[in-house]
């Protein structure tokens, strides 16, 4: 008998006992249901700490002022600037398997364009920090060496900035305009591209970057304290091997430099965010992983109930085996039929299980607010998983059929 | 006439709890191409078994069985299902259709598993129902149409893959008086065109339409005669003139 007719076969038994069959199959069902809403959980998870680390940028560390021990008063984290603009060049120059370091002042202030005004982060930078970031421009140009050289009055801003202060303009008119921050008449020289969210949720989008001695001079002058003082240092590594190498480079020229001697604490703080966040992503992972396996179970559950199914129906149906065999039909033919009904019922389950799996993703992403992302190898897993489910769960209950002697299976009461 | 069934010292015992029960002890028989055998004998004599074995729907525990001079003793199981697909029609007491299938598929189903076309399948069912006086029922599904209806189907279902042995174990044992001579007169008349038929029933009204009668029992043959048969058309005849006076 050939496969067509097999196929035509299995789906006429399985229309003849539709109700039984929508039953078994909606094991599967929701088997491949969960799969696939449980990953797109999971993925849309690590999709997002995936994100954070883009928006990062690759292989950053960050240095912080650290404390500082006066007339045996330790100080608390970051209450004195002990990192200086020299730090970051010497980062720079001397440790090797840095690729670009960036001196960082922070501070904030009121942005105003005309009527409208804004709140806002400002930051003093170089252009490096942009490199470190990864954080091309929109539109127009980075800081020219005069101006970071003699404190230019010129600014990049973000694009939650632009908004803010311009509306629905767009961002080659915002490059030009005039602005006033904290008072000092300020020109946009560019805009950047979005960035979105950084890990602790904060929008990345909404600050503004001006040169670092425009910020120390003319923004922050009296606030800032004593020369060539900075609040950080944004690294960022060649390449992710050479990290912790980096680190213990980065130590020690800092400790050299700071003139700390072998019993003193470090009086900085190095951060490696990019190792923090990929500890996040590697749990993400396998939470995703471990919810995929729970869901699996329930696709297990189902694939025993369409062997229960297929049991009884070998059992129900013995007298029809044995007219099949009487008739001409060989051990593998009456195999073939009954696996193929298996295989049948899984993957039309399979098919509605897709279609399920997909809207509880939706609606998750929905009504939770959870971020889901379908992967379409998931589904194919989840599709291919059902299938074997049904060959192997099918395959006891069609060999036991097959293996029947045609007079035992015809007087079968 | 050629030999189409030849058996030497058949026997089928079954192993039940510690004894042997030998249900067929030491057949040998020779059935013609062309002859109509009635089986009969008390139940538990041994007849069914040997439809059984002619039917190559069991294996024998002994003996030789050749069936148009192929030795169906040295045949494996495949080999079993096709000679039961070519060369025998299967006619059962409780018909044995397949429910909520029409007459035309529940007749094409030996030449599904012979490989035949869908078309042809169709063509040559439709062909067998219309011999058999159902060329209005083709769609109808078993538990709409009657037990002589029903048994026609299945020996529609007997003859479409043309075959040259149609076994019938008890083919009236599920129906009326009348509709029994009606099927008996349809396998009569298979049997006159070439057709060897050998019908297994207790009933004697029925053994005598066919031309040779076998008696089992215990196991052995312990009668084998050669008889005129009965016109089944003159008895439904009768039946018929009876029904009107």
């Amino acid at each position: 008998m050939d496969a067509l007719s097999t196929f035509f076969v299995a789906l006429r038994a399985l229309r003849t006992n539709a109700l039984r069959s929508a039953l078994t199959m909606l094991g599967i069902v929701i088997g491949v249901a969960a799969v696939i809403a449980m990953l797109a959980v999971g993925s849309g998870a690590q999709a997002r700490v995936e994100e954070q680390i883009r928006s990062l940028g690759s292989n950053v560390m960050i240095i912080t002022s650290g404390t500082r021990t006066a007339s045996g008063v330790r100080l608390g984290g970051g209450t004195v600037q002990t990192l200086t603009e020299d730090d970051a060049r010497a980062i720079a120059v001397e440790v090797a398997q840095v690729q670009a370091a960036s001196p960082i002042i922070r501070g904030s202030g009121q942005l105003v364009a005309g009527p409208t005004n804004w709140a806002s982060p400002i930051f003093g930078v170089t252009n490096d920090f942009f490199e470190v970031r990864d954080w091309p421009l929109l539109t127009g140009r980075l800081f020219e060496p005069q101006e970071t050289a003699a404190a230019g009055k010129v600014a990049l801003v973000g694009q939650t900035v632009a908004r803010e202060l311009f509306g629905e303009m767009p961002p080659e008119a915002v490059v030009d305009q005039m602005i006033r921050v904290r008072n000092v008449p300020i020109t946009i020289i560019g805009v950047l591209e979005r960035k979105g969210q950084s890990a602790l949720g904060q929008d990345q989008d909404d600050a503004i970057y001006v040169p670092l001695s425009t910020a120390r001079s003319r923004l922050f002058g009296a606030s800032q304290g004593t020369l060539r003082q900075v609040g950080t240092i944004s690294i960022k590594v060649r390449q992710d091997a050479d990290m912790r190498v980096a680190e213990d480079n980065i130590r020690a020229l800092m400790r050299q430099r700071h003139r700390l001697g072998p019993g003193q604490e470090d009086d900085f703080t190095i951060r490696n965010l990019s190792e923090m966040l990929q500890a996040q992503e590697a749990a993400s992972r396998a939470m995703t992983w471990l919810l995929a396996a729970i869901a699996s179970v329930s696709l297990l559950v189902g694939g025993i109930g369409i062997m229960n199914i297929m049991l009884v129906s070998v059992t129900e149906r013995t007298r029809e085996i044995g007219l099949r065999m009487a008739v001409g039909a060989r051990g593998r033919d009456i195999l073939s039929q009954f696996l193929v009904e298996a295989v049948t019922l899984s993957c039309i389950g399979g098919l509605i299980g897709i279609l399920l799996g997909v809207g509880a993703a939706e609606a998750i992403g929905h009504w939770a607010g959870w971020r889901t992302e379908l992967d379409p190898r998931a589904i194919a897993l989840a599709f291919g998983f059902s299938a074997v489910v049904g060959v192997f769960f099918g395959f006891y209950p069609a060999r036991k059929a097959s293996r029947l002697q045609p007079i035992d299976a015809l007087r079968y009461e | 006439m050629d030999a189409l069934i030849r058996t030497e010292g058949l026997a089928k015992r079954y192993e039940v709890g510690g004894g042997a029960v030998h249900a067929l002890r030491d057949v040998s028989i020779t059935v013609a191409a062309g002859e109509f055998l009635a089986v009969m004998g008390p139940s538990g004599s041994g007849k069914s078994t040997f439809m059984n074995l002619i039917g190559c729907l069991d294996r024998a525990s002994d003996g030789r069985y050749w069936l148009a001079g192929d030795a169906v003793q040295r045949m494996d199981d495949d080999q079993l299902a096709v000679v039961r697909n070519r060369r025998i029609g299967f006619v059962f007491q409780q018909f044995n259709l397949l429910a909520r299938t029409s007459a035309l598929e529940n007749v094409e189903l030996p030449l599904l598993y012979a490989g035949v076309a869908r078309a042809e399948r169709q063509q040559r069912a439709r062909r067998r129902l219309e011999q058999v006086g159902l060329a209005d029922r083709l769609d109808h599904h078993p538990s709409q149409l009657s037990g002589g209806q029903q048994q026609r189907v299945a020996i529609a279902r007997a003859l479409v893959n043309d075959p040259s042995l149609i076994l019938a174990d008890e083919p009236t044992g599920a129906l009326d008086s009348r509709t029994s001579v009606e099927v008996m007169a349809l396998l009569q008349s298979l049997n006159r065109e070439g057709i060897t038929v050998i019908v297994v029933t207790h009933e004697a009204d029925v053994a005598a339409f066919a031309s040779r009668r076998i008696m089992f029992l215990d196991g052995r043959i312990v009668g084998d005669e050669r008889v005129r048969p009965a016109n089944a058309q003159d008895a439904l005849a009768a039946t018929a003139s009876l029904g009107a006076t």
